[in-house]
């Protein structure tokens, strides 16, 4: 087994890790290894978590050492947008066949090093460990530093063979290979005081560029953004910003808290969803840089800023709040970003049904339950059967979740939106709220839900048939609700009740009478 | 006579292929009930599981032994029998399909005995039908995968038939290659049971992933062939068997029931589907109902629209063995000059490519083979949009993994009507590309060579 285990200690040690502050000594010792049960839930490898973490390097190349499966079966399914160079979009991978496994892989990667090289010359390779090669012990680190000698560049060995733990883990073991081999190696040409880094921020669908022309007109330069359309130099020169912002992912804590320690650049923690998010962030940029030395008149025109946008987005999103009037929404998001989500659709004036607080540390779930009141439904499995039943349950008009778990809201005819890492839409900054508040509007008023909750003519005959119900009129129950018909096809049976609101579950016949005597 | 050579880089840029793990998994979700499992750790699980749902945009079910470092070391029995356990218990599976992983077979693993101790441990499962099959990801492609597991499954699930017993001589057994799409499945049905046939599909993945809306939530597959169906496919007439992948599969079920098989290597274009209607109205003794008369006839029509804009065109094109046979063999019988083929995995029919070679490799090779040759088609999952938008000539998506367009698992290809519609959707392509970028300029003419080679060379 060639796997870095003090470096992996480190990482679960990780002081700034809220998630680790919560566990017992003991809890803590099995650290992010074993969140996942055997046959019992599914999620990405620490592998996984370094790549996300790193991919949106955009000029450098990639190259994943290991068999077929970790990239043939992975590459190419991620929106991070570059502004420059498309290297980053390329897949390298050794493939390692029988004979590596056998002999050992660290030649193959060599020559791939050299093959990479050759080919794109790029500023750097990032060279990933994943399970195979760390089993039979290919050591990547001797393998990069000879390359390193060979061809005179970067050649940053990233210790993430997917048994050790989760992405999360992965995303810190990314932190850590940055760390160790990046930051603080080159100097930038010159430096302004008004300098930050991003950290945690990956840019998916270019949505940081709906926060970007803000900071430009501030004249805040982002030194380097900790992965999304990063370029390696600006990451080498890093280490000379005058403060960061950890984007409200706890994914690479331990890139900013070790910057903060060994260059002294202060960090805090923010995020671009949501007005009030967006403002605090700003905000505490501007403070920071003003205290780090710019000069004071930031601050004021940072609060200009500000009022303008906030003014802007207000007017957009005052036409949404009388059509988001009493919908409820359940959000699905893994929980790394719940509560900053939770606030952006609550100044849109929808109701939240529940949030999953699957990855959410103590704090975030504390502010879950400052915004959305003490009796929260908050889910800590997220397992597609338990979704569905939280679905049903809280009678959701609306969800909001990543793609693995949207067919469980789609095939049951409610309304769904992708804010995971997959999707096409930005919703970042003022601009990106009132996206994603026609995202919304979109999807809950889509007229095609009341026709596919229609059953097929033959199959409404034959339900009214069994219960010996005389034949509604399915047209009026339709127009008496705006959004839900009155029953669905393939079995899930809706009514209102007293007070209008839709009930939704798989209801038998026997029930279905009640069902329809109810919207009568 | 194509000659087969394979890359001798070291990095495979822009990867053609995928692991053989997930391409059993594939298979196992072809059977109703099934919870196909991953014994490895639990990234692979969750990569198969994005492509998959990024494909056909269908929930889909898949689950890992979720091996840590510590059992990498000491072995996974325990691992195995948890997943088996809790799967048993949450999901309630009528089978649950095992693939190994590269993790896993390093250790060289001998899971099929796990299963037999688990088994002698739980009595309750003792009624689970567990099938492991091993699949390193070091080895092979997805191909592969799917064939040594549907091989599998007949090894396992089929019971033997003692001979000369009778056979019901309207059950036909179908085993599919992974090439074939759902749409091509329901299409095949339907062709059969025109001819009154009942056919068994092994497996039958228009059952579970051909887009349906399921009456409740399930977390194992929706649909697929029944484990009860498939115990009974001894007494099937015939198989037939779709695609050289599946080969193997046709022979063990000879071996165990004694069933004779048919192979057909490919199911488009016209001169397959002439001998496979064929060979259905011999077998069920029916004539050829007048509705493929007419579409054998739409497809002579199509053809002949078509090649105006396929015949000599320049194709490049990347796929899996089998794939790669059907569309190139049915594009050379359109006169188009086949002029790159690259593939991902070993199989006997790369030989019989119409074109000079056939190169396992990557998609790099594809994009810089298709550039030397100045070929102006290019055919091959969805990774290859980049190459094609690099190439800048019109990119037609075939196979797996398709996730940048809808319908994926309706795309047809076999039977007349499938060619047809194939036909037509690639003829379509060429002619809003020249619409597009290829409208004649006063410069047009200017850069031709000298010895006014404009035209490209037909096949021989
Ligand atoms: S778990 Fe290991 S083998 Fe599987 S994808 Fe992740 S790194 Fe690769």
């Amino acid at each position: 087994m060639s796997v870095d285990t003090s470096a992996i200690e480190d990482v679960f040690n990780e002081p700034g890790c809220g998630r680790n502050d919560n566990k017992t000594a003991a809890e803590r010792t099995m650290g992010c290894t074993r969140q996942l049960k055997p046959g019992e839930a599914g999620g990405g490898c620490a592998f996984d978590g370094a790549k996300i973490a790193l991919q949106p390097f955009t000029d450098v190349a990639h190259l994943v050492h290991g068999p077929i499966a970790c990239e043939g079966n992975s590459w190419d399914n991620r929106g991070s947008a570059s502004s420059g160079s498309d290297l980053w979009r390329r897949s390298f991978t050794t493939d390692m066949n029988e004979t590596d496994v056998i002999f050992g892989g660290e030649k193959r990667l060599y020559q791939a090093i050299g093959e990479v090289i050759g080919k794109f010359d790029p500023p750097a390779v990032f060279v990933y460990q994943t399970c195979v090669p760390a089993a039979i012990g290919d050591d990547i680190k001797a393998v990069c530093k000879a390359a390193v000698a060979k061809f005179g560049k970067p050649i940053i060995p990233v210790n993430s063979p997917g048994f050790v733990g989760s992405k999360n883990l992965g995303n810190k073991l990314a932190g850590e290979a940055l760390l160790e081999h990046v930051i603080g190696t080159e100097e930038p040409d010159y430096t302004t005081p008004y300098d930050i880094n991003i950290i945690g921020e990956y840019n998916l669908s270019g949505e940081f560029w709906q926060i970007k022309p803000l900071l430009d007109e501030l004249g805040i330069r982002i030194l380097s953004c900790i992965s999304g359309d990063g370029k390696y130099h600006e990451l080498a020169c890093s280490h000379r910003a005058k403060a960061a912002m950890l984007v409200c992912s706890k994914a690479m804590i331990n890139v900013a808290r070790k910057m903060e320690e060994r260059y002294g650049i202060p960090y805090f923690e923010g995020s671009f969803y949501g007005v009030q998010d967006s403002s605090n962030s700003l905000r505490t940029i501007a403070r920071m840089l003003i205290e780090r030395g710019a000069p004071l008149e930031l601050g004021g025109r940072t609060e200009a800023v500000i009022m303008r946008e906030e003014a802007r987005v207000r007017a957009a999103i005052e036409r949404f709040k009388p059509r988001f009037k009493g919908k409820k929404v359940l959000l699905i998001t893994g929980g790394v970003k719940s509560w900053s989500v939770v606030a952006a659709l609550q100044e849109a004036g929808l109701e939240i049904a529940g949030t999953s607080v699957k990855k959410s540390t103590k704090e975030d779930k504390d502010r879950i339950k400052e915004l959305m009141g003490r009796h929260a439904l908050m889910i800590e499995e997220a397992a597609p059967r338990d979704i569905y039943k939280m679905l049903m349950n809280s009678r959701a008009d609306m969800m909001l979740s990543g793609g693995k778990s949207q067919f469980v809201a789609l095939k049951a005819m409610i309304p769904w939106l992708d804010i995971n890492q997959e999707r096409s839409q930005a919703y970042m900054g003022y601009i990106g709220m009132v996206k994603l508040m026609e995202e919304i509007d979109k999807a809950l008023y889509n007229p095609i839900w009341t026709q596919l909750r229609r059953p097929a003519p033959w199959d409404e005959a034959e339900v009214n048939r069994q219960t010996n119900i005389p034949h509604t009129d399915s047209h009026a129950a339709e127009n008496s609700t705006a959004v839900r018909g009155h029953s669905s096809a393939a079995g899930f049976k809706e009514r209102a009740n007293a007070s209008g609101r839709w009930v939704v579950g798989h209801i038998s016949a026997a029930q279905a009478t009640c069902a329809v005597q109810a919207s009568e | 006579m194509a000659i087969v050579s394979t890359s001798e880089k070291s990095c495979t840029v822009n990867p053609l292929k995928m692991s053989q793990p997930i391409g059993g998994s594939f298979a196992f979700m072809g059977l109703r009930g099934a919870m196909p499992l991953l014994h490895g750790s639990q990234g692979c699980t969750s990569f198969g599981l994005t492509l998959f749902v990024r494909h056909f945009r269908e929930a889909v079910p898949m689950q890992t032994t979720a091996m840590s470092e510590v059992e990498a070391v000491f072995g996974g029995q325990e691992n195995v029998e948890q997943a088996i356990l809790n799967i048993y218990n949450g999901a309630k599976p009528e089978i649950i399909g095992i693939n190994s992983t590269g993790l896993t077979e390093i250790k060289g693993e001998d899971v099929e005995r796990f299963i037999y101790l688990i088994q002698q441990k739980h009595p309750q499962l003792e009624r689970l039908p567990l099938v492991y099959v091993s699949t390193p990801d070091f080895k092979g492609a997805f191909q592969d995968g799917w064939d040594k597991t549907v091989a599998r499954m007949v090894e396992v699930l089929v019971h033997p038939v003692e001979t000369g017993r009778a056979r019901d001589p309207a059950r036909i057994n179908v085993l599919p290659g992974c090439h074939l799409t759902p749409g091509d499945l329901n299409e095949l049905r339907t062709i059969l049971e025109d001819f009154g046939l009942k056919p068994s599909f092994l497996p039958d993945l228009a059952g579970s992933l051909d887009g349906q809306i399921p009456d409740e939530f399930t977390p194992t597959t929706i649909g697929g062939i029944g484990v009860d169906e498939i115990a009974t496919m001894g007494q099937a007439a015939w198989t037939i068997a779709i695609g050289a992948q599946m080969q193997r599969a046709a022979e063990a079920m000879y071996a165990k029931t004694g069933v004779r098989f048919r192979l057909f290597e490919r199911l488009c274009g016209l001169v397959p589907n002439d001998e496979f209607i064929a060979f259905l109205s011999k077998i069920s003794d029916r004539p050829v109902p007048l509705k493929y008369r007419r579409q054998r006839g739409q497809l002579a029509d199509a053809m002949l629209d078509a090649h105006f804009y396929i015949g000599g065109r320049k194709l490049a094109i990347g796929a899996e063995p089998d794939l790669l046979f059907d569309l190139s063999s049915m594009l050379y019988d359109m006169g188009a000059n086949i002029a790159v083929a690259v593939t991902t995995t070993a199989s006997p029919v790369l030989q019989r490519i119409r074109t000079e070679e056939v190169l396992i490799g990557d998609l790099e090779d594809l994009e810089e083979l298709a550039k030397t040759h100045g070929c102006n088609l290019l055919i091959t999952h969805s990774h290859g949009r980049q190459a094609a938008s690099r190439l800048n000539i019109p990119f037609f998506r075939a196979g797996f993994p398709m996730f940048d367009r809808l319908g994926a698992g309706h795309q047809l290809s076999v039977g007349y009507r499938g060619t047809r519609d194939l036909i037509f959707g690639l003829a379509n392509l060429v002619i809003a590309d020249r619409e597009a970028k290829h409208q004649p300029t006063p410069d047009t003419w200017r850069s031709v060579d000298r010895d006014f080679k404009t035209v490209p060379s037909y096949p021989q």
